[in-house]
């Protein structure tokens, strides 16, 4: 439903997103993934109509909306500080676009009525944006968006400002809002975990450009690159390096076994229900090259100690050396 | 322990209010004291003559005719001067070419000191040779005498003022604009909100604290701010354009009545604490939504 082609933004000399391409279905749910500064809060401001592009080519059910006001493509929006107004109650916050589009009354009415309940604000319409918790509030925003009955609902980090518990709430409040509802989603973050619990499909971006869009299965499974390899991940595929080839393999891939490539012990570091354990894995005389081992519970090896560690052959991922 | 009486607090309060006793209270009390009094000259001794002067007040006609005057001086710039200033602002917050030059050029008149102001206004209105009626002639017609026309010298004065005051109401808008976060205007264009509707529902309700500051000053220097009459008309002609502290000017030190001037003066003062204390009760409790 929503077509983006060779979308480009250039500040100055730098190419904040460079020919950016994606596409996203009915009531799929993307996500845009990357590092702070990879363009991809510049690229969903670029889908509102926020910004405006230096080439290339927005179509929204086929129709090209590249030159439209952001009000015209009537979209919806979630900001990373929620962007509600202080001034309004919760009532008016979440009816602000039904009255700025004239919508009839007892139309405002029905919705806002069906939204409160999804969202469960029933308690705080009448109350200023300053007398909500954190939660309360991304709830706002929430249900200013779904009650606009957009096509397509765009997130800005919509959960960075809260925390680690309540994050992980909305996360999935979020996610089975949308499946509810049948929502067609752009989500942008730079975490990971969020990307790949919550999103149909994921456009990982770096320096602007897209590194692989696929599946998150897809991503961890069969990372195209080394990038995104290192990206997904937690703690990162092990990078070794050899003379015509880069050979990754998933921390969580390496056994500590009785036999298989030699190794030696440089630190553990405990986190609970495994261990990732460092490991040196090169000449004893010769350069070190450090892997990472996602061990299964508390390990308990001495510095220097002599291991060996082994993966199967499916686990490798082969990158060539120049990427 | 509790202290009673915290020492080091009084003295770090000392001599702010040892200034402000000195001279805004005790003088304040002083002036009261003298409008229930009255003598034949300042050196003869005073005695108490009750309300007296307030009755010779009441009977005044130029007392009604400055505070008629003022009313209409108020009226005719508080308003223009806060539109003004709001729309100056707007315009050099957005995102055009030569902000700086255009801040700068709204700023001037606020720079200056009021009694340059009036006498570079003194030629732009004078009646042969003043700017406004010489360019008015370049198009035929024959400009008024503005300071010299009882009918107009009022208006004339409210011009010159808005032309002053609206550049120094504008800074405090230009900051206030410029706390209020980017992303609300952003959320507010997605969602379909005209500009006008954004500045109705979004930039006005939340410059209100603002307009609340700027409200009373230009009030307050409504009735303040009487330095151009020195310069423009002297209240005249036959105190069309007289304003209260110019009066209140007048009968101290050209009519060298103190106690009557003592008399306007606590006139003075209750218009001013009335209308402080209105504005605060009534706008304050609206616009307070942090």
């Amino acid at each position: 439903m929503l077509k983006v082609e060779g979308l480009t933004r250039r500040y100055g000399d730098i190419t904040v997103v460079d020919g950016l391409s994606f596409h996203v279905d009915e009531g799929e749910f993307v996500a845009l993934l990357g590092p702070s500064g990879c363009g991809k809060s510049t690229s969903l401001k670029m889908i509102a109509g926020l910004e405006t592009p230096d080439a290339g080519r927005i179509e929204l059910e086929g129709k090209d909306i590249t030159h439209l006001t952001p009000g015209q493509r009537k979209l919806a929006m979630v900001f990373q500080s929620y962007a509600l107004f202080p001034h309004l109650k919760v009532i008016d916050n979440i009816l602000f676009g039904l009255q700025a589009r004239k919508v009839a009354k007892d139309e405002q009415k029905r919705r806002l009525d069906s939204v409160v309940e999804l969202v469960g604000l029933q308690d705080h319409l009448q109350k200023k944006p300053g007398q909500l918790s954190g939660g309360q509030c991304q709830r706002v925003a929430l249900a200013r968006a779904v009650v606009a009955e957009a096509k397509l609902c765009l997130m800005d980090e919509p959960l960075s400002n809260l925390d680690a518990k309540l994050r992980n709430e909305m996360r999935s409040e979020i996610r089975s809002l949308q499946q509810r509802l049948g929502m067609s989603v752009i989500y942008v973050t730079h975490d990971q975990v969020e990307a790949m619990s919550m999103a149909d499909r994921i456009v990982l971006m770096n320096g602007g450009k897209i590194e692989q869009i696929d599946v998150p299965e897809g991503l961890y499974n069969k990372p195209q690159t080394v990038f995104t390899a290192q990206f997904i991940g937690s703690p990162p595929m092990n990078i070794m390096h050899s003379t015509n080839e880069r050979l990754g393999v998933r921390p969580e891939h390496i056994e500590i076994a009785e036999q298989g490539r030699p190794a030696r012990v440089v630190s553990c570091d405990y986190h609970g229900a495994d261990t990732v354990v460092l490991a040196d894995i090169g000449e004893p005389e010769g350069k070190s090259e450090i892997i990472k081992i996602r061990y299964p519970g508390h390990a308990m090896f001495a510095a220097q100690q002599s291991i060996s560690v082994h993966w199967r052959a499916e686990h490798e991922h082969h990158f060539p050396v120049n990427q | 322990m509790l202290k009673r009486f915290n020492l080091k607090a009084w003295l770090l309060l000392l001599p702010a209010l040892s200034l402000l006793i000195a001279f805004t209270h005790w003088p304040t009390i002083k002036s009261f004291w003298r409008s229930v009094t009255w003598a034949r000259s300042d050196a003869a001794p005073a005695k108490f003559v009750g309300l007296e002067n307030y009755e010779i007040l009441l009977e005044d006609p130029v007392f009604w005719k400055v505070l008629e005057n003022n009313f209409w001086y108020a009226l005719g710039t508080v308003p223009t001067s806060i539109a003004l200033a709001i729309m100056m602002a707007l315009w050099v917050n957005s995102k055009i070419r030569f902000t700086g030059l255009l801040r700068l050029a709204f700023f001037t008149p606020t720079i200056l000191p009021m009694i340059t102001v009036a006498n570079i206004w003194l030629f732009f209105y004078s009646p042969n040779i003043g700017l406004f009626n010489q360019l008015l002639a370049m198009i035929g017609v024959t400009g008024p005498n503005w300071l010299g026309d009882p009918d107009i010298a009022l208006s004339s004065l409210m011009i010159m003022t808005v032309w002053k005051e609206a550049g120094f109401f504008m800074i405090f808008y230009l900051a206030a604009l410029q706390t209020l976060s980017p992303e609300l205007f952003e959320a507010a264009k997605v969602e379909g909100a005209s500009a006008w509707r954004m500045f109705r529902k979004i930039t006005f309700p939340l410059l209100m604290p603002t307009t609340l500051f700027v409200l009373i000053n230009a009030l307050l220097n409504a009735f303040k701010l009487v330095d151009h009459l020195f310069i423009l008309t002297k209240g005249g002609p036959n105190n069309a354009s007289n304003l209260l502290l110019y009066y209140i000017y007048e009968t101290a030190f050209s009519f060298l009545d103190s106690y009557y001037a003592a008399t306007l003066t606590v006139i003075m003062l209750l218009i001013l604490a009335i209308t402080a204390l209105v504005q605060m009760l009534l706008i304050d409790r609206k616009i307070h939504y942090r």
